[in-house]
């Protein structure tokens, strides 16, 4: 058995690796597919973000491309209207709960949402839903950097870096529904908890949630 | 809340007795924290602590499971427990207006226990009697219609029950001395 399949993905022809999940596969070629949660790693994906559907010849629903291993033969279609409706409403309820001060957020420009607003010509201003205010406390503990839960996107990157960087685990998602949060045990500040402030979650938070303070100022 | 004296050393021994008895994987979490919060009625930060190290299982995943879950409860309950409903039939008919004079009443809110650990405060969604509407639960026992001028009624009660019991044991212990 060889070791790549080959997959048509917008009438392209592209060649995969087995056992290689779409969404992956897309990126490599320059096939522009939004998505926030998505850990190329992880065995199991979350598949929470609800960005990345993609239509599949055969298939009668989209389905979310990180979670859809690639097969000999698959003909992938990255845009449909069903696609396109799935994600703008995905999109849209990221945002009714987003502090949305971009220009006073230290991602402004190297956003995630800013790119995939871009990528799929949304808007970040949404009218759909009923706008959520939040007024979570800044969590500006830690000597270099600060935690904004108020843009926080909840696609969990963050707590998958702290579990690979150290065991223990100092980030975790914690309530449900509309309230929760990435916090720590107990909801200390993070220089309370027991964060060592190695940072490796800052660098991968693809949102202002979790920033440098040198970048904010 | 601060943790009374004694209570420290109840929350250790229960929870370590838990854990000799059960098997300590990821997925034994939940019974674990069930068996502890049947001990000792809630799960304090302590207990917390103890099963993370127990099980391996990170700090803040453990209070990811116990605030993810509505059964699991972070604060003591208090001495009297007071559930309002607010299902479909008891909020039609003021079910929150009661709620908030609870409120008001005993200084906390909803999902609290008043600081020297009397009273708690909760919201169900309805306990079965919806003719009665709206419905509060004290301790055991189910009242109906309950307005604001009611909860008033109800606390009075509540606190004059107290003081009897707390005589009672007074003039037992009185008694006792005079013996």
């Amino acid at each position: 058995m060889s070791e790549h399949v080959t997959i048509t993905i917008d009438d392209r022809k592209v060649k995969a690796r087995v056992g290689e999940k779409l969404l992956w596969t897309a990126l490599e070629n320059d096939i522009y597919i939004p998505h926030l949660c998505a850990i190329e790693e992880e065995k199991r994906p979350n598949a929470s973000c609800r960005l990345c559907f993609v239509e599949i010849e055969g298939m009668s629903h989209p389905v979310t491309s990180c979670t859809k291993t690639v097969e000999e033969g698959m003909v992938v279609k990255t845009r449909s209207s069903r696609v396109d409706r799935l994600v703008k409403t995905g999109f849209e309820l990221l945002l009714s709960d987003h502090d949305l001060k971009c220009r006073e957020c230290p991602a402004n420009r190297n956003c995630a949402l800013q790119k995939i607003a871009k990528g799929r010509g949304l808007k970040l201003r949404q009218k759909r839903f009923t706008l959520i205010e939040r007024d979570y406390e800044l969590d500006d503990s830690p000597a270099e950097f600060a935690f904004n839960r108020s843009r926080c996107v909840l696609c969990g990157q963050c707590v998958w870096a702290d579990r690979r960087e150290n065991e223990i685990g100092v980030i975790g998602f914690a309530r449900r529904g509309i309230n929760r949060v990435v916090t720590t045990f107990q909801d200390l500040p993070l220089a309370e908890s027991i964060c060592k402030e190695c940072t490796v979650c800052v660098d991968v938070c693809p949102v202002g949630a979790l920033y440098y303070k040198k970048t904010a100022e | 809340m601060q943790l009374k004296e004694g209570e420290k050393e109840q929350i250790l021994s229960c929870v370590k007795d838990v854990l000799n008895k059960s098997s300590k994987k990821r997925e034994d979490l939940i019974p674990i924290l069930q068996k502890v919060q049947a001990k000792l009625g809630y799960l304090p930060a302590l207990a917390m602590e103890i099963i993370s190290e127990g099980t391996g299982v990170s700090g803040a995943d453990v209070y990811g499971l116990a605030t993810f879950y509505n059964q699991f409860r972070l604060i003591p309950p208090g001495d009297h427990q007071i559930k309002v409903c607010l299902g479909t039939a008891c909020y039609m008919v003021g079910g929150d207006i009661t709620l908030e004079s609870f409120e008001r009443r005993m200084e906390i809110k909803e999902g609290e226990t008043t600081s020297d650990r009397r009273y708690s405060l909760e919201r169900v969604a309805c306990v079965g009697c919806c003719t009665m509407a709206p419905v509060v639960v004290v301790d055991d026992e189910v009242e109906g219609k309950v307005t604001p001028t009611r909860v008033d009624g109800i606390m009075l009660a509540l606190k004059n029950g107290n003081d009897q019991t707390k005589d009672k044991q007074d003039q037992e212990q009185e008694d006792g001395e005079q013996q």
